[in-house]
């Protein structure tokens, strides 16, 4: 399965005074299996982009496929295609009703219409995923968690659901470093077993940078940049110009760089800027030692 | 969906209505209200559309995003009109089985359902025009002589401030929740009354959740800022009556006068009237 969004517009509130144009002409393509991330500026439109993927929100104009079926057609069936498609909003926690966590985890499998012995199941294995301890938490009220885990609670509801396609609108924002490394593992071990395509939004670039296989840059309401990460973050005064940055690693090396020094590439990720910075220093001593 | 609901919205704009100071808006809109309960007949009603139609024009807010206000409430004019049509008794029109609808009743059944949304579009034009914070100002101001004997008339003005100003908070906040949980498949469309009433539960725990977070977080917002009722308390922005303001007084007696002495107007002017049309006709 693939996705494949064509000319999206977004008009909130057409025909009032606050009319915003959120969408404008939006195309993307994500490959089966591929790890989508999704930046931009406070505002940009990612929110409202993800909110179509899976029918919630109708666009003006524009297309939207899901493997072959255009969901924007009259007459799709869209719990079906909710249920294949998973979508974790911003700030989730906020989604929390029932009485304990297992009943929440399960509201979403419950409405699929599947049984009691297997909603149990894919109770306990999402809770497992998420790192939730099934035999401390399944009967807590979620409103008595941490603010983390009642994020993780509902990430677990979501994924819980089985979807082909997981989308996290920044699902580690406000968590502590261990919470969102607990998250990141959770994403890699989905994408291990599952294969299914994931699309992350974060305003963290080095996360972005070092998990994702294509990055979209948006742009009050454009897609204005597109491709692997090594070729979007190569590109850091554009990435600036746009209300973003670069990844630790690849600012630091910039900045190094400027300051004279001769580094070859831009490094995504901590460790491979340390193997960069090692060679460069082994060089620079062999040249000592010549002279 | 839920957004479209326009109560306690503003709509910016600078018009002559706009402008005019909150404490006369503010009692226009009570004149009128009890004004629409003291029309007595058809002429009347043409009198309060009319001059409902030219402040409407005046003030430039669309007509369509005022009917969009009366979405909302569409299912009790139904009501009424419905009610009022076959509880009517007199001369009866049609007969279908043991209900009968007669002219007396269809007549009411409209003027009623008129008057109602008349009466929405009347109130909902003061917020449409008035910014939240001036029209508790007048609020504040208009109760002020209350004060003496002990109304709390800033703190009341207050809480309305902070009702105006979370309603579409709350709607959002609704909005948001819903979507959230259709994405979890949840169905609010589709089953019997009872099992749509069950599964608002979804929208609604999450929802009082919010609100009670968002009460807490605002009022120890305002603590932060040292808020601590209303004793000694000035004005960024003080009322005025201006000149325009009386002229809006006066027009709206002019239409308190029109309402309330429209019948006998008529009566004295049919005679004339009359004779005119004879006149017209012998002419021709
Ligand atoms: N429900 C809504 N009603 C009206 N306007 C909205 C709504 N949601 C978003 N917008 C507007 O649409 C634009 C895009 O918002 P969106 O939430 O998609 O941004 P975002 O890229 O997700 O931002 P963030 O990084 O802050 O989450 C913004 O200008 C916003 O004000
Ligand atoms: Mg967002």
């Amino acid at each position: 399965m693939s996705i494949v969004v064509k000319d999206l517009v977004h008009t909130y509130g057409a025909g009032t005074p606050y009319e915003s144009l959120a969408l404008d002409k939006v195309n993307m393509e994500v490959a089966d299996g591929e790890f989508a991330g999704l930046i931009g500026h406070t505002g940009s439109g990612k929110s409202t982009l993800v909110q179509h993927l899976n029918g919630i929100l109708k666009p003006d104009s524009g297309q939207i496929f899901i493997g072959d079926v255009d969901i924007t057609a009259k007459g799709v069936k869209l719990t079906e295609i909710r249920r294949k498609i998973g979508l974790l909003f911003q700030y989730p926690e906020y989604q929390l009703f029932e009485e304990t966590v297992y009943k929440d985890v399960a509201f979403g499998p419950l409405n699929l219409g599947i049984s009691e012995e297997e909603a149990e199941q894919r109770v306990r294995d999402a809770l497992s995923t998420v790192g939730l301890d099934f035999g401390k938490f399944a009967e807590r009220s979620p409103f008595e968690l941490s603010g983390g885990q009642k994020r993780k609670a509902a990430i677990a509801g979501v994924i819980a659901m089985k979807p082909e396609v997981l989308i996290l609108d920044e699902p580690t924002a406000g968590l502590d470093p261990k919470s969102q490394a607990d998250i990141f593992d959770m994403m890699a071990r989905i994408r291990a077993e599952e294969r299914i395509i994931l699309i992350l939004i974060s305003h963290n670039m080095g996360d972005v940078a070092r998990v994702c296989d294509k990055v979209f840059v948006m742009e009050n309401g454009r897609i204005v940049l597109e491709g692997p990460p090594s070729e979007v973050f190569s590109q850091g005064e554009l990435l600036k110009s746009k209300g973003l940055g670069l990844p630790p690693a690849a600012e630091m090396i910039h900045m190094m760089r400027e300051s004279g020094a001769e580094l070859p590439e831009t490094p995504l990720t901590v460790d491979a800027a340390v193997d960069i910075i090692d060679e460069y220093l082994l060089k620079k001593h062999d040249r000592s030692l010549a002279h | 969906m839920i957004r479209d609901i326009t109560i306690g919205q503003y709509y910016p704009g600078e018009s002559w209505v706009h402008k005019l100071d909150p404490r006369l808006k503010i009692i226009v809109t009570l004149v009128f209200i009890v004004a629409l309960f003291l029309v007595k007949d058809f002429v009347g009603y043409i009198v309060a559309v009319a001059a409902l139609g030219i402040v409407i024009g005046v003030s430039k807010v669309p007509l369509r995003f005022m009917l969009r206000g009366l979405k909302a409430i569409f299912i009790i004019i139904i009501f009424t009109f419905v009610l009022n049509m076959f509880m009517t008794g007199g001369t009866e029109m049609i007969r279908l089985g043991p209900i009968a609808i007669t002219y007396e009743g269809l007549y009411r059944a409209f003027f009623m359902g008129l008057r109602l949304v008349l009466l929405i579009i009347g109130s909902s034009l003061l917020t449409l025009t008035t910014k939240p914070v001036k029209l508790t100002d007048g609020m504040e101001s208009l109760l002020g002589p209350f004060k003496a004997i002990g109304l709390p008339a800033h703190e009341l003005a207050m809480m309305m401030t902070i009702a105006l100003r979370f309603i579409p908070t709350l709607l959002e906040e609704t909005d948001k929740i819903m979507k959230a949980q259709m994405a979890r498949g949840a169905d609010f469309e589709s089953g019997s009354v009872f099992r749509r009433a069950k599964n608002m539960i979804p929208i609604l725990v999450p929802l009082f959740v919010s609100a009670f977070r968002i009460a807490q977080d605002l009022a120890m917002a305002m603590e932060a800022r040292c808020y601590r009722g209303g004793e000694g308390r000035t004005k960024l922005h003080e009322l005025k009556f201006k000149k325009r303001d009386l002229a809006a007084a006066l027009l709206t007696c002019l239409f308190l006068a029109l309402i309330i002495q429209e019948q006998n107007i008529m009566a004295a002017l049919m005679p004339t009237l009359a004779s005119l049309a004879s006149n017209l006709a012998g002419a021709l």
